[in-house]
């Protein structure tokens, strides 16, 4: 059917990561390619630190939303919302993870903290291709933690599964951000290798 | 006098909103004047259209009553016209929608009203078709982006045609959707000019005897329009099961049912009313079976079971009300794809979910970092300690008042609401202090009313109003206390100690929340007055403030009694390797947990 041309992409983390920036880069830079594009965000209130995910479809297809079992790629800021939403990713699909934990909100009043390590392992084993990498710490390496979504896309777009390549998604980039930010960004593109 | 020809090349593509969708249809359809109030998920409409002032009259109005009336006045004198609101919104501007109908307009004028299944932020699963076939309006459900910016000017056509205001209504997923769309070269866009208003009694001013001569036109009217079926009404031919749908529910079906072998017959319906009977039964005529899969109100599923007697047909209906479909809650893929299997009879492959997955976090939503209205709860939490009280809230990011640590909202029930409800249990229970919590647009929206009703029928209560400065939860729109209005003009602001005085309530006390033994002092003071007093804590939201220095927990001092955490819960104070901290990036130095600190361990940081 359309399988091969329609790429289903979920975008999930904590409001204030700047998933729904990323999620429109993509959706740029497919544009630019000539493809249609549809998406959906759930996205809270005005307060940040609740649950933000972000449906984006490449290709021919009728609804912004996708269902369970049928997202190409994830691309989870945070290990506990990857494990949350991997429902929405078809066997064998691509899982990529920033490691770094956010902790809820209410975890000093609740205790509602968790331990990262036991949600990475429930990934490896959930039958999913796993890339895990801080890009929390790698951002910071670069100098601006604010370039952890340029990490993680980049990241995304190294795995293959997206319908463009590095430079691309840098030519479209320069064109979105404001100039200012462009070199940085320009280098936490280009910092991914794997 | 299309409004666009359509022609490739005077479109360009651009990545839209469903919100943003609807307005740039209504400006490219002429629309010269758009109020509306701000409710999820209709906000985005007039913000998107707001961008095409000072060429258009845009006004986030004081409600969704006043908003309606104004539009409608616009389109008295020929002005073509749209007013946005969310479902529950419509409750409030029933009043005129209801008299409107009967009395019609002259310029073409959209009712855009967002329902939320879910609902994901509302009070209530209404569906506004319901509401399009209460109020005999013509009503315009869009299933995608691209439908959704092509109908608004149908919408303005029919209004226009027909002399009547128009429903449209999108669901949750339509309005937050983006998709890439072509949309015409603004020099293609349609302008229309009003050509005044024009004195005649007997078309603008309401009677008995005129109501009952437009009530008849209007069910000739809806007659015709049910037999002339708008070309959004669309069958897809298949096998002699039948899909019957509507929204994004049908864009779910398309794709679940796109090249099946045998697939289904699909009927999708855009304009639920009036019902476009004709197209309804050309398509029951040609299946044995009909599955309606629909959001909120069985409307599809009601209509072909009556058509079906109406014109003895032998196709059986199912869906909601045969218990093969959800009563409640949103329509997501995978549930409609669930339905559409089961009904088909196509095995669902199996699902090898993992059983032993972790326990995952919760994250609720709190109020923000410095937020005033957790300062002002916990004044009047601290002052009223130990008292038997009642605190009524209402709708607004103070809600959010009723989460732990704070727990400071008893009752919430409306826009407005908490004034009297308070009064009323005060009735009942004199010896309770009755305290109404309610934010600044929200008492401009709907408690200026109340609170007069409170003073003149004698209540004994303390209304608490939380005066931020803005409409917070809905994104900061203005509103009669800001000082500015969407026309980008600085006015006057209403003050609203002088409407509380003005308004008979004699005692008014404005204090600043983040002065906490001020603020506390105050209400032990005004709680015990009689009558209806007032107080205003007035401090902006945390979000539109710059912040100030973060605060710091000095570790020598700091004890570990976490008593700041149970207090004020404010999610910058949090725990790092057993100690109690303050994480910078989140705290905006409002002071509020530096006052609450019996050892004073909490202190502005020296950056
Ligand atoms: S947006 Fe403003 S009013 Fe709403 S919770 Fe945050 S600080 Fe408080
Ligand atoms: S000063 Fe205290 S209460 Fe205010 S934002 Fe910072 S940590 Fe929260």
């Amino acid at each position: 059917m359309r399988g091969d041309i329609l790429t289903n992409i979920l975008l999930c983390g904590v409001g204030g990561q700047g998933i729904v920036l990323t999620s429109k880069l993509i959706a740029a830079a497919a544009m630019e390619k000539g493809s249609p594009v549809r998406s959906a965000e759930t996205i809270g209130m005005a307060q940040k630190g609740g649950s933000v995910t972000s449906f984006l479809r490449i290709g021919e297809c009728h609804a912004p939303m996708f269902g369970e079992g049928e997202a190409d790629i994830m691309i989870a800021f945070e290990p506990a919302e990857a494990v949350r939403e991997l429902r929405y990713l078809k066997k064998g699909g691509t899982a990529i993870v920033d490691t770094h934990p956010v902790m809820p909100v209410t975890a000093a009043l609740t205790g509602g903290g968790y331990d990262p390590s036991v949600m990475m392992e429930h990934l490896d084993k959930s039958g999913v291709k796993v890339i895990a990498l801080d890009a929390q710490a790698l951002a910071a390496e670069i100098g601006s933690p604010r370039t952890m979504n340029m990490i993680m896309l980049a990241a995304a777009v190294r795995s293959g599964v997206l319908p463009f390549d590095i430079d691309h998604v840098a030519e479209v980039m320069k064109k979105t951000v404001q100039p200012q930010f462009v070199d940085i960004n320009m280098k936490a593109l280009y910092s991914v290798t794997v | 006098m299309l409004p666009f020809p359509g022609k490739d090349d005077d479109m360009h593509k651009e990545y839209l909103m469903g919100n943003a969708a609807i307005a740039k249809g209504a400006l490219a359809a002429g629309l010269n004047v758009i109020t509306g109030y701000p409710g999820t998920p209709s906000t985005e409409v007039l913000e998107t259209a707001a961008k095409a002032v000072p060429d258009i009259y845009v006004e986030w109005s004081v409600n969704e009553k006043a908003a309606l009336e104004v539009a409608a006045g616009a389109s008295y004198c020929g002005a073509r016209s749209m007013v946005t609101m969310k479902q529950v919104g419509l409750n409030v501007a029933s009043d005129p929608l209801m008299s409107l109908a009967y009395v019609g307009v002259e310029g073409g004028m959209i009712i855009m009203v967002a329902d939320d299944p879910g609902p994901i932020s509302s009070q209530t699963e209404q569906d506004t078709r319901t509401f399009a076939a209460y109020s005999k309006l013509p009503c315009f459900d869009p299933s995608s982006v691209e439908e959704a910016f092509a109908m608004v000017a149908d919408a303005f056509e029919l209004s226009e045609k027909y002399h009547t205001p128009v429903i449209f209504r999108p669901t949750t997923r339509i309005c937050h959707g983006y998709a890439s769309i072509d949309v015409p070269d603004k020099d293609e866009w349609y302008v229309n000019k009003p050509k005044g208003f024009e004195r005649d009694t007997s078309r603008w001013v309401i009677f008995p005897g005129l109501s009952y001569r437009a009530h008849m036109a209007i069910e000739e009217r809806n007659r015709a329009l049910s037999a002339d079926s708008y070309k959004g009404n669309l069958i897809i031919e298949g096998s002699r099961k039948g899909i019957a749908s509507h929204g994004i529910s049908a864009a779910y079906v398309r794709e679940i049912t796109d090249g099946m072998e045998d697939a289904p017959t699909l009927f999708k319906v855009a304009t639920p009313f009036p019902f476009p009977e004709d197209r309804a039964v050309e398509f029951l005529s040609s299946v044995d079976e009909v599955m309606c899969i629909e959001e909120l109100d069985p409307v599809i599923e009601r209509e072909l079971t009556y058509l079906c007697g109406k014109h003895h047909l032998p196709t059986v209906i199912r869906g909601r009300l045969t218990g093969d479909v959800h009563t409640a809650g949103e329509n997501t893929p995978t549930y409609v794809k669930d339905v559409i299997y089961r009904y088909l009879g196509i095995a669902c492959p199996e699902e090898d979910v993992p059983t032993d997955a972790p326990k995952l976090p919760v994250r609720p939503p709190v109020l923000c970092a410095g937020c005033p209205h957790r300062a002002s709860f916990y004044a009047v939490k601290v002052a009223m300690r130990g008292k038997k009280t009642v605190f009524c809230g209402d709708i607004g990011c103070y809600t959010l008042g009723n989460a732990q640590p704070l727990d400071m909202v008893d009752t919430c029930l409306c826009m407005g609401a908490g004034v009297n409800i308070a009064q009323g249990i005060g009735r009942i229970e004199p010896d309770r202090y009755c305290f109404a919590f309610v934010g600044d647009s929200t008492f401009f929206a709907s408690a200026v009313t109340g609170a007069m009703n409170a003073v003149y029928d004698q209540a004994d209560m303390t209304l608490v109003v939380l005066d931020n400065s803005t409409t917070a939860m809905t994104g900061h729109q203005p509103h009669p206390g800001t000082g500015r209005t969407m026309m980008g003009e600085v006015v006057e602001k209403i003050d609203i100690e002088a409407v509380l005085h003005g308004a008979g309530v004699e005692t008014v006390v404005t204090v600043d929340p983040f002065d906490l033994e001020k603020a506390v002092n105050t209400v032990r003071c005004i709680a015990d007055l009689e009558g209806v007093k007032a107080i205003i804590f007035k401090s902006p939201c945390a979000v539109i403030t710059k912040p100030d220095k973060p605060y710091v927990i000095d570790k020598d001092k700091c004890v570990e009694c976490r008593a700041c955490i149970r207090r004020i819960g404010c999610p910058a104070i949090v725990i790092s390797d057993g100690k109690t901290v303050i994480e910078p990036s989140i705290c905006v130095g409002c002071g509020l947990c530096g006052q609450t600190c019996h050892l004073k361990a909490i202190v502005p940081s020296e950056q």
